[in-house]
């Protein structure tokens, strides 16, 4: 079985590690990565030959370099997939790794569903019986992660304005069919003219949305992340193991205070600002005040908290004040010391607080890997994001709105060309379509729904 | 000891627009065939609007015609006013409706039967259908005739266990006084089949002589009016008028002071009423805002002075109905002579089919028309003539005829039920067909003339024509590319009259007719030897192929991709429990209706693209190892 559609997924796991691997496969990976990709004298390959490295560089629209990349190309059937396959070795970390997927799909691929690739190796033959259970399995978790997460960006901002984007092309839709559907009714007839207005209207919106996912703030500004806790619970150790583990950028930022130390790091391609405050503690003492201050200020700034709680010992009710003050933050507890013995009462913090939690000790680095892996998945998942950025998009959204960008502007075109506006509902249909993917919606469905909710028809 | 009272291949039960087409299909396919109705004064009665066809519904007609049904040809016979709906649309959407005298067209149809070889046509109400090892075996009437048969079609509308409700009063009827089947339900149940309860309604008919045209408008049919068969030719009729005119701020007010006294908003009528097809009540509570509902005022006939009042039907009392009817401008001394009602019934979920309309469980036994949850004629006939197909090729143990989604309107109308099943009555829209470009009106012959003419349905001179029609459509899709209109002046003078550019060098009467400014035939007068060679029909489909190519090759596209998925077939049966990976509510669903293929399996709802790769997996793996184990 092979298949139409060419595919596109980061194929090493996502990470700041030196070198990632984007992985092209279907029909048109070579006639993607021939307009892609330039020798390091900046031509174009004449020739590509299978299953032979070529040194060179990726480019973008503007013909600029994104990143000094291997890339090899093989050819079908001897590759994983049985497919022509494309390989693209390159920096590791989110910055390059999105570009140069953000090209690949608009060069015309798509990008390719959780355990995809391996799906396609099994349908052509390419892995074993033994192991098509374990794909079953693979695929139907992944997908209902992808689908929670889905789920959860409903709230977001981007989520809210691919809803807002799709109601309007619905509405839109829903006009035009009714008049199809019920001529006879007194419905005011929707105007090419209006239409037009509408799907420029919708158009422009996708292009800003790709625009500001284009410049990846997120990336840029990193992510404010505050470790707060009372005095001697372990803040400057979790700091100091933070960044051991990880890459620091700055270790000496000007302006900090005694109170508040700050550092960047880098945790699998994700710029983190960590900053370690002061205890927080009700005071008298006006010194110490300051600090508390400050911790609050500071927390108040930051996208996460990470609340470390000593688990050696019972809450007090300091520990209860924090959590409620912090309630509707997005927060990480961790239960410190967890190496001692425990006496903290996870149930009565689970009562106040619906954060996740996570047992570590500094001393012998439990939880600690556990805790990155949280702060990259809220990042990844786009549930996290710099408080002053417009949208965090991961490649999947990207992919569908560079998909509804194109059908946009083939409906545009066929009513410039005075195609009717019945047959211009192909490609409305397309763009809903591929809305839908984002918020799981079927199109014939909501549009019947539409019809009738909104349009008194019917004999 | 039962009294046998005859033996039959095939059984049509109810000889409503569904059962008509069944009976007919299966007797033309020379199955010696009995239709039974309950009373033979109802014969294709059309208990609602006087009328066939109408977007979406006009498609229906066209393909029931091109597969060789009756419905087309017999409202040629018996309209009475003809229009072209949408015409100021894409040609996807151009339908065709028109008013029927009602009376006629129940007496051609009925005659048709009657005068149709291999078929029996009986009055009767069948109390039981009986059943051996699994299979149809035969029918029992309530007046104790058995007759044995090998396939059944249930086409028996809403005649089970109806009730008819008008405000306060209701009773045991099917519509307009004619019995009610009582017992079948109860048979239907035995069987193991899921029921459930819709609901319907029309309006008052009033006397003609009683209603002011001078305060409405009029609304006049087409003046070259198109038939519906493919078998037959364009021609002038005398077209009745119909007539428009509106309710207002009084009617509203009336029918909400009266609110309380529905059956509707009492809680009296349980049944699903359809969306679509809203009473005056549901109208003005639903739609506070507008201020005026139109009204179409549809006669019933020629030979009658009874008139239909299109968007008033009503289940209010009948003097809350006269005063409504009376506060409308034209209708102000309207004579009720049939009053508004609605009508609750039984019908069947009709997931428990197959996409042939075979029941899943039981051998020979088929399903058509609102039984199944559908509602309209057209939607009825295209059932019937689907089910009375199978029911035949079932017999002869021939591979059944499935039409998919990028066949046919029909298609998309039983995958719509069978697949998703619905919970109000059923009624087609163009916007439910995903490839309607594809499924025009005017092409339903070159789609499916062929099919009915391989299973013996569809006869010679109906395959001829089509044939003969597809030839000529590229011949002159051919001459248009190979001939090349030369830059002249008397040429360019005449592209400028047409509001057209000048062209530069030579261009093709094909690339010419891409411009959107012109038209067949405009292109087709410009060589002369050539004019008037092919008929308008075929003028017409050169115009759509060379002007919407770009279109019709997307649809095309996305036809492949969509039979990608119905080819990738599923064993049946198949247990779903034994795959691992799908999750809970897709694999109880899946197990359920057990689909076809994968396409079908995908349009199940709360079975998600996750759960359709992993059952493509489980597929793969279940083939290689019987290719393994064969080796």
């Amino acid at each position: 079985m092979q298949s139409e559609e060419t595919i596109t997924a980061l194929a090493t796991p996502p990470g700041e590690g030196g070198i990632a691997v984007i992985r092209i496969s279907g029909p048109e990976s070579l006639g993607i990565i021939r307009t892609l990709f330039v020798t390091k004298k900046r031509s174009k390959l004449q020739e590509i030959r299978p299953r032979t490295f070529y040194y060179g560089y990726i480019t973008d629209e503007g013909q600029h370099p994104v990143d000094e990349v291997l890339m090899v190309y093989m050819k079908a059937p001897h590759t994983y997939t049985r497919e022509d396959v494309v390989e693209i070795h390159c920096h590791g970390g989110m910055v390059p790794v999105r570009r140069i997927i953000g090209l690949v799909l608009s060069a015309g691929a798509r990008l390719a569903q959780p355990g995809e690739f391996t799906k396609r190796a099994f349908l052509n033959g390419r892995i074993d019986l033994a192991q098509a259970e374990g794909v079953m399995e693979l695929i139907s978790a992944k997908s209902d992660e992808a689908a929670r997460i889905s789920l959860e960006q409903m709230e977001g901002t981007l989520s809210g304005k691919i809803h807002a984007l799709r109601q309007e092309l619905l509405d839109l839709l829903a006009h035009i069919e009714v008049s199809v559907d019920y001529p006879e009714e007194d419905i005011e007839e929707l105007l090419a003219e209006e239409a037009r207005r509408k799907l420029d209207n919708a158009r422009l919106q996708c292009r800003q949305l790709l625009a500001s996912a284009d410049q990846g703030k997120l990336i840029r500004d990193g992510i404010r992340v505050a470790i707060i806790g009372k005095p001697n619970v372990g803040k400057s150790s979790l700091l100091n193991a933070l960044v051991r583990q990880n890459r620091a950028i700055v270790t000496d930022v000007p302006g900090t205070t005694r109170d508040v130390i700050e550092e960047y790091i880098h945790i699998r391609g994700v710029l983190v600002q960590i900053v370690d405050t002061a205890g927080i503690r009700e005071t008298t003492d006006a010194i110490e005040k300051i600090g508390v201050e400050k911790t609050k200020e500071r927390a108040q700034t930051a996208d996460l908290i990470l609340l470390l709680l000593d688990a050696s010992r019972a809450l007090e009710k300091e520990d209860l004040e924090i959590l409620k003050w912090l309630k509707d933050r997005k927060v990480l507890i961790l239960l410190n010391k967890s190496d001692l013995p425990s006496v903290i009462e996870e149930d009565r913090i689970r009562k106040i607080s619906g954060s996740r939690i996570i047992r570590t000790s500094m001393t012998d680095g439990t939880g600690l890997a556990e805790t990155e892996e949280h702060i990259v998945g809220l990042v990844e998942s786009g549930r996290l994001g710099p408080k002053n950025s417009a949208v965090i998009m991961n490649s999947r959204h990207k992919e569908v709105l560079l998909r509804a960008e194109r059908y946009l502007g083939e409906a545009l075109s066929a009513l410039d060309s005075s195609i009717p506006l019945d047959m211009v509902t192909i490609d409305i249909r397309n763009v809903l379509e591929a809305l839908g993917e984002i918020t799981g919606e079927s199109v014939t469905e909501s549009l019947i729904d539409k019809i009738f909710s909104e349009f008194c028809v019917g004999k | 000891m039962d009294f046998i009272a005859g033996k039959y291949e095939i059984i049509v039960i109810g000889a409503g627009h569904a059962g008509c087409e069944a009976a007919l299909a299966s007797a033309r396919m020379g199955r010696k065939t009995l239709v039974l109705a309950l009373n033979l004064d109802a014969v294709a009665l059309m208990a609602c609007n006087p009328s066939i066809g109408g977007s979406s519904k006009g498609h229906l007609v066209r393909e029931v015609d091109a597969l060789g049904g009756e419905m087309g040809r017999n409202i040629d016979k018996t309209a009475i006013q003809v229009r072209m709906l949408n015409t100021g649309k894409g040609p996807a959407v151009h339908s065709l409706r028109a008013q029927a005298d009602k009376k006629r067209y129940q007496e051609e149809m009925k005659l048709t039967l009657e005068r149709q070889e291999n078929l029996t046509i009986h009055q009767g109400e069948v109390e039981s259908i009986r059943t051996e090892n699994g299979k149809i075996s035969g029918i029992r009437l309530v007046t104790g005739e058995v007759y044995l048969c090998r396939a059944v079609v249930l086409a028996s509308g809403v005649y089970l266990k109806s009730r008819v409700i008008i405000g306060e009063f209701s009773a045991k009827s099917g519509p307009n006084g004619l019995f009610p089947a009582n017992q079948l339900s109860e048979c239907l149940k035995d069987l193991g089949f899921t029921l459930q309860r819709f609901k319907t309604g029309t309006p008052a008919r009033v006397n003609r002589r009683s209603l002011d045209f001078s305060r409405m408008k009029i609304q006049p049919g087409d003046s070259t009016a198109e038939p519906f068969s493919f078998l037959d030719d364009c021609r002038i009729r005398d077209q009745t008028p119909c007539w428009l005119t509106y309710t207002n701020e009084h009617t509203h007010e009336i029918i909400r002071e009266n609110l309380y006294r529905s059956p509707l908003y009492s809680g009296d009528i349980k049944g699903i009423g359809p969306r679509y097809c809203p009473s005056i009540e549901d109208k003005v509570v639903r739609f506070k805002d507008k201020k005026s509902h139109q009204i179409f005022i549809e006669p019933e006939g020629l030979h009658t002075n009874e008139m239909y009042i299109q968007g008033m039907s009503s289940s209010l009392p009948v003097d809350v109905q006269t005063a409504v009817y009376h506060t409308v401008p034209g209708m102000e001394h309207a004579e009720i002579m049939r009053p508004a009602y609605a009508i609750e019934y039984d019908c069947i979920d009709p997931t428990q089919l197959n996409l042939t309309l075979e029941s899943r469980e039981i051998g020979g036994m088929f399903f058509a028309g609102q039984i199944n949850g559908s509602s309209g004629y057209e939607e009825a006939a295209a059932q019937g003539i689907l089910a009375g197909i199978n029911a035949v090729l079932y017999i002869r143990g021939d591979e059944p005829l499935i039409l998919d989604r990028s066949d046919a309107y029909i298609g998309v109308l039983v995958d719509d039920l069978v697949t998703k099943g619905t919970k109000e009555p059923y009624r087609m829209m163009t916007s439910r067909a995903e490839y309607r470009l594809l499924l025009r009106q005017d092409n339903a012959d070159m789609r499916l003339t062929e099919k009915g003419y391989r299973i013996g349905l569809a006869g010679e001179q109906r395959y001829q024509r089509t044939m003969k029609k597809e030839e000529s459509i590229l011949r002159e899709m051919e001459r248009l590319q190979h001939t090349v209109l030369p830059p002249s002046d008397k040429n360019e003078s005449w592209l400028k009259e047409k509001g057209s550019s000048p062209i530069q060098s030579g261009l093709s009467l094909y690339n010419l007719l891409k411009r959107p400014e012109l038209h067949y035939s405009d292109i087709a007068g410009l060589e002369d030897q050539e004019t008037g060679k092919v008929s308008a029909e075929v003028g017409k489909q050169v115009e759509i192929q060379v002007k919407y190519q770009g279109y019709i090759q997307k649809q095309k596209r996305q036809v492949e991709q969509f039979q990608k998925m119905e080819r990738n077939g599923i064993p049946d049966p198949m247990d779903y429990r034994l795959i691992p990976g799908l999750r809970l509510e897709a694999r109880q669903k899946l197990q359920a209706q057990q689909p076809v293929n994968i396409g079908q399996a995908s349009r199940i709802s709360g079975v998600s693209p996750a759960d359709v790769s992993v059952l493509m997996i489980y597929l793969e793996k279940m083939r290689r190892e019987r290719k393994s184990s064969e080796r």
